[in-house]
C-alpha cells in the first residue's frame, strides 16, 4: 500500500483511470477481480469481524469472562472515557513527530531530489542511505536508540552536566524520547515521497519565479512549496497514519512508559495480554475512524485534487 | 526592490562577456549594444551561445568575464529578480498551479504594484485571452499559452524584454500571426526587445537589428536587409539565405573592382562590396539574383558568366522554382527563378550558362571550410 502511494507521487488521489473503450469494460473488470476479492476476503470481512467483536456482551457469571456478540455501544463509551489520554496522546505525538519529519526531510529530499541532480552518483548514494536503515530490524535500530539515551549514556550524564537535564531527569520513557523515535523511523516514509515529487520539479519555473521579481524565499513559498504539495501530502500521510496507531516506540520496553502510551498499546495489551477483545476493537474502530476522517478533512483542506 | 514601474524600454550594453562551463567556453569575448525601444534579433544555430547570451542577461548565470549594464546601470552582479527584465521562456514556464490571471498578475505582487489584478487582466485583454483568465495554463493551447507567455512578462512593463524563440513550438500559421503581434505590441509599448531565434525569416521579418552569432560570437551585425545583401563570412552568407560562393584568386584589379579565377571563369566583384581585395578569397552571389540563360547570352562588363553547365536538379517551391545546374570544374550552382507565367522551365539535363550582375555579389572575409573550387549551395536552415 506505501509503495502505491509513492509510485504516483500523491495519496488521496480520487481519480481513477476511466476504461478506454466500452469494449474493454469486461476485460477491466475482470482484472480487477482477483483485486477485488481480495480486498473481500481481507479487508472488508476482517473489517466487519472487528466491528462485530467491538460491539461483543461481557458474560462473567461463568467466573472468568465469556464474549458474545451483541450490540453494546457502551463499549465505546467506556473505552473513550477510560483511554481519552492514551487517544489524544496517540494524534499528538502523531502530529508532532510527523511535522518533525517533514521538517527534516524536506531540505534532505530537496538536495536529493534538485540539488544533487547534476550528480547522479550522489543521488543514487544519498537515496541508498535513505532507505539503508531498512535493512535492519527497526525493532533493533529503536532498541538500540534507548541504549544510545539509557540513563548511564555519556548523552544523558553530558546534558545532566551542563543544565539541560536536572539530575534526577532522564530521556528514555519522556514524551521526547518517544516523538524523537517516532519521527527517527519514519523519516525514510516521508522522505521518499517527497523526494519523487522535487525531483520532477521543473527548475525552469524556479528560473521564471526569479524573472519576475520573486525573491529565492518568495518563489520558495510560491512555486516550490505548491508544486511539491503532492509529496508533503503523500508523506505526511504516510507518517501520520501509522504513526497513530505505532506501539514500538512509545511501548516501555523500547523507548517510552506507562506515560507516554499510546492507543496502539492499549490495544496490543488488551489483545495480546489481557484479552478484553470488544475493548481492543472499539479502540481500534475509533482509531481507524479518527485517521480516517483526519485524512479526508486533510486531503480536502490541502487542496491537491487538481494537482494529482 | 531595486526596480521602478517603467513606460519606456531600456538600453543594454555588454561589454567583454566571457561564459565558460565545464568542459566548454560557450560565449567568448562578446561585445553588444542595443539602443533603447529596438528590436533586436540573436540569431545563430542551436549551441552558438545566443541561449546563454541572453540568460546573462536575465540574471540566471553570471558571467566568467565582463559586464552587463542595463539603462547605463551595471547589473553584472544583481540577482536576476531584482533585474528591470522580464523572459518569455521557450518553454513558456507559466506556473501549473495557478490560473492565467494570477499567473499574469505574480510579478506585480511580488513588486507590490498596485491594483495587480485588473492590470493583469488588461494585459490578458491585449494579448485578446481575457475571456481565459480563469483557467489553468493546462487547459489552453500551445499558442494561448505562448500569449500569456507574453502577457505576463508585459504586464511588467519591463525595460527591457527577452524572448528565448517563443515562436519555437507553434505550428506556421500561428507563428506568422505571433510575429505580427509581437511586433505590433513592441511598437505600441515601446520597449526594447531581445530576441534570441534560429529562424532567419522570423529574425529578418521582425527585427531592426539582427546579429547572428556562431561559436560563441557575433559574426555580423546590422539591418536584415544590410545582412542579406551584403554578408561578410561565410557563415552568415549561409545562414542568413542561401548563397553560391565560389573562390579563386584576385588576378585582376581596377578602380572600382575586382576580379577572380575561378577555374577559368572570371568572376567580378565590386571592391566596396569585398572584405579583401587580395589573394585568395571567396565571392558570392544569392540564388535569386542570378539568371540561367539556354543560349550563351552576350553579356556586358557588368556581368558575370559562367558555364555551360547542366541542370542537375528542379525543385518546385511554389512562388519559384529552384535550379540546381552542375558546371565543369566550378561545382554546383543554385539559381532561383520565379513563378511568373513565364519563368524559363527548362528539363532536367538542359545545357544552360548562369549570369549575375557584378554588382550583385560579394566578397567576404573568409574562406569555406571545404576549400577549392566546390561551390557551397546549401543552407542550413532550409525552413
Amino acid at each position: 500500500m506505501a509503495f502505491a502511494a509513492f509510485s504516483h507521487g500523491g495519496g488521496g488521489s480520487k481519480k481513477t483511470a476511466a476504461p478506454a473503450s466500452k469494449g474493454s469494460g469486461k476485460v477491466a473488470l475482470l482484472l480487477l477481480l482477483p483485486g477485488l476479492l481480495y480486498l473481500a476476503v481481507f479487508f472488508i470481512a476482517p473489517l466487519f469481524s472487528l466491528i462485530a467483536t467491538s460491539l461483543q456482551t461481557m458474560d462473567i457469571s461463568s467466573g472468568f469472562p465469556i464474549y458474545n456478540y451483541g450490540f453494546q455501544v457502551s463499549n465505546y463509551v467506556d473505552v473513550v472515557s477510560q483511554y481519552g489520554p492514551q487517544i489524544f496522546r496517540s494524534f499528538f505525538y502523531a502530529l508532532l513527530a510527523t511535522i518533525s519529519a517533514l521538517v527534516i526531510s524536506y531540505p534532505l529530499a530537496y538536495f536529493i531530489g534538485v540539488k544533487a541532480r547534476r550528480w547522479p552518483l550522489l543521488q543514487g548514494l544519498m537515496l541508498t542511505l535513505v532507505i539503508a536503515p531498512f535493512f535492519i530490524s527497526f525493532l533493533l535500530r529503536t532498541f538500540a536508540w534507548k541504549q544510545i539515551f539509557s540513563n548511564e549514556s555519556w548523552i544523558v550524564t553530558s546534558l545532566q552536566q551542563i543544565g539541560l537535564l536536572s539530575p534526577d531527569q532522564y530521556l528514555v520513557g519522556t514524551p521526547f524520547m518517544v516523538i524523537f523515535g517516532l519521527t527517527y523511523n519514519f523519516i525514510p516514509f516521508m522522505t521518499l515521497p517527497l523526494y519523487t515529487t522535487l525531483e520532477r520539479l521543473d527548475i525552469r519555473y524556479l528560473e521564471a519565479g526569479a524573472d519576475l521579481y520573486a525573491s529565492p524565499r518568495k518563489t520558495f513559498m510560491k512555486v516550490t512549496l505548491p508544486l511539491s504539495m503532492p509529496g508533503i501530502v503523500s508523506g505526511t500521510l504516510l507518517t501520520f497514519i501509522p504513526i497513530a496507531g505505532d506501539y514500538v516506540n512509545a511501548s516501555g520496553l523500547f523507548l517510552g512508559s506507562t506515560e507516554t502510551s499510546m492507543l496502539g498499546n492499549v490495544v496490543e495489551s488488551k489483545f495480546l495480554k489481557s484479552y478484553e477483545y470488544p475493548t481492543a476493537s472499539a479502540l481500534s474502530v475509533i482509531l481507524m475512524g479518527a485517521i480516517l476522517l483526519l485524512v479526508t478533512l486533510y486531503v480536502r483542506k490541502s487542496g491537491t485534487d487538481d494537482l494529482l | 526592490m531595486a526596480t521602478e514601474f517603467v513606460a519606456r524600454g531600456a538600453d543594454l550594453e555588454l561589454k567583454g562577456i566571457r561564459k565558460e562551463f565545464p568542459g566548454f567556453t560557450a560565449i567568448e569575448g562578446l561585445d553588444l549594444h542595443i539602443p533603447a525601444g529596438e528590436f533586436f534579433a540573436l540569431l545563430g544555430p542551436s549551441g552558438c551561445g545566443k541561449t546563454t547570451t541572453l540568460r546573462l542577461v536575465a540574471g540566471l548565470d553570471e558571467p566568467t568575464k565582463g559586464q552587463i549594464l542595463i539603462g547605463g546601470k551595471d547589473v553584472t552582479h544583481t540577482k536576476a529578480h531584482e533585474r528591470p527584465v522580464n523572459t518569455v521562456f521557450q518553454s513558456y514556464a507559466l506556473f501549473p498551479h495557478m490560473s492565467v490571471l494570477e499567473n499574469v498578475a505574480f510579478g506585480l505582487k511580488q513588486r507590490k504594484i498596485d491594483d495587480p489584478m485588473s492590470k493583469a487582466q488588461a494585459s490578458l485583454d491585449l494579448v485578446e485571452l481575457g475571456h481565459l483568465a480563469l483557467r489553468r495554463p493546462a487547459q489552453l493551447s500551445g499558442g494561448q499559452q505562448q500569449r500569456v507567455a507574453l502577457a505576463r512578462a508585459l504586464v511588467n512593463r519591463p525595460s527591457l524584454l527577452l524572448l528565448d524563440e517563443p515562436l519555437g513550438a507553434l505550428d506556421l500559421k500561428l507563428r506568422r500571426q505571433m510575429q505580427i503581434e509581437l511586433k505590433a505590441i513592441q511598437m505600441e509599448v515601446g520597449l526594447t526587445f531581445l530576441h534570441v531565434t534560429h529562424d532567419q525569416e522570423e529574425a529578418m521579418d521582425m527585427a531592426d537589428t539582427v546579429a547572428v552569432m556562431n561559436k560563441g560570437r557575433i559574426e555580423q551585425m546590422g539591418s536584415p536587409e544590410k545582412l542579406y545583401d551584403r554578408p561578410k563570412t561565410v557563415f552568415v552568407s549561409k545562414f542568413l539565405g542561401q548563397s553560391n560562393l565560389f573562390v579563386g584568386n584576385v588576378e585582376e584589379e581596377n578602380a572600382s573592382s575586382i576580379s577572380i579565377n575561378v577555374a577559368g571563369s572570371k568572376i567580378t566583384v565590386p571592391k566596396d562590396r569585398a572584405e579583401k581585395h587580395k589573394g585568395k578569397i571567396a565571392v558570392g552571389v544569392r540564388p535569386e539574383k542570378a539568371f540561367f540563360h539556354e543560349e550563351k547570352p552576350k553579356l556586358g562588363a557588368g556581368h558575370n558568366l559562367i558555364g555551360p553547365g547542366e541542370i542537375i536538379d528542379i525543385r518546385f517551391t511554389g512562388v519559384s522554382n529552384q535550379y540546381l545546374i552542375e558546371i565543369p570544374n566550378l561545382g554546383n550552382v543554385t539559381v532561383f527563378a520565379q513563378n511568373i507565367g513565364k519563368s524559363p522551365v527548362t528539363e532536367l539535363g538542359a545545357k544552360v550558362w548562369v549570369s549575375w550582375k557584378v554588382e550583385h555579389a560579394f566578397g567576404l572575409s573568409d574562406l569555406p571550410t571545404n576549400t577549392g573550387n566546390e561551390t557551397i549551395t546549401e543552407s542550413i536552415t532550409v525552413q
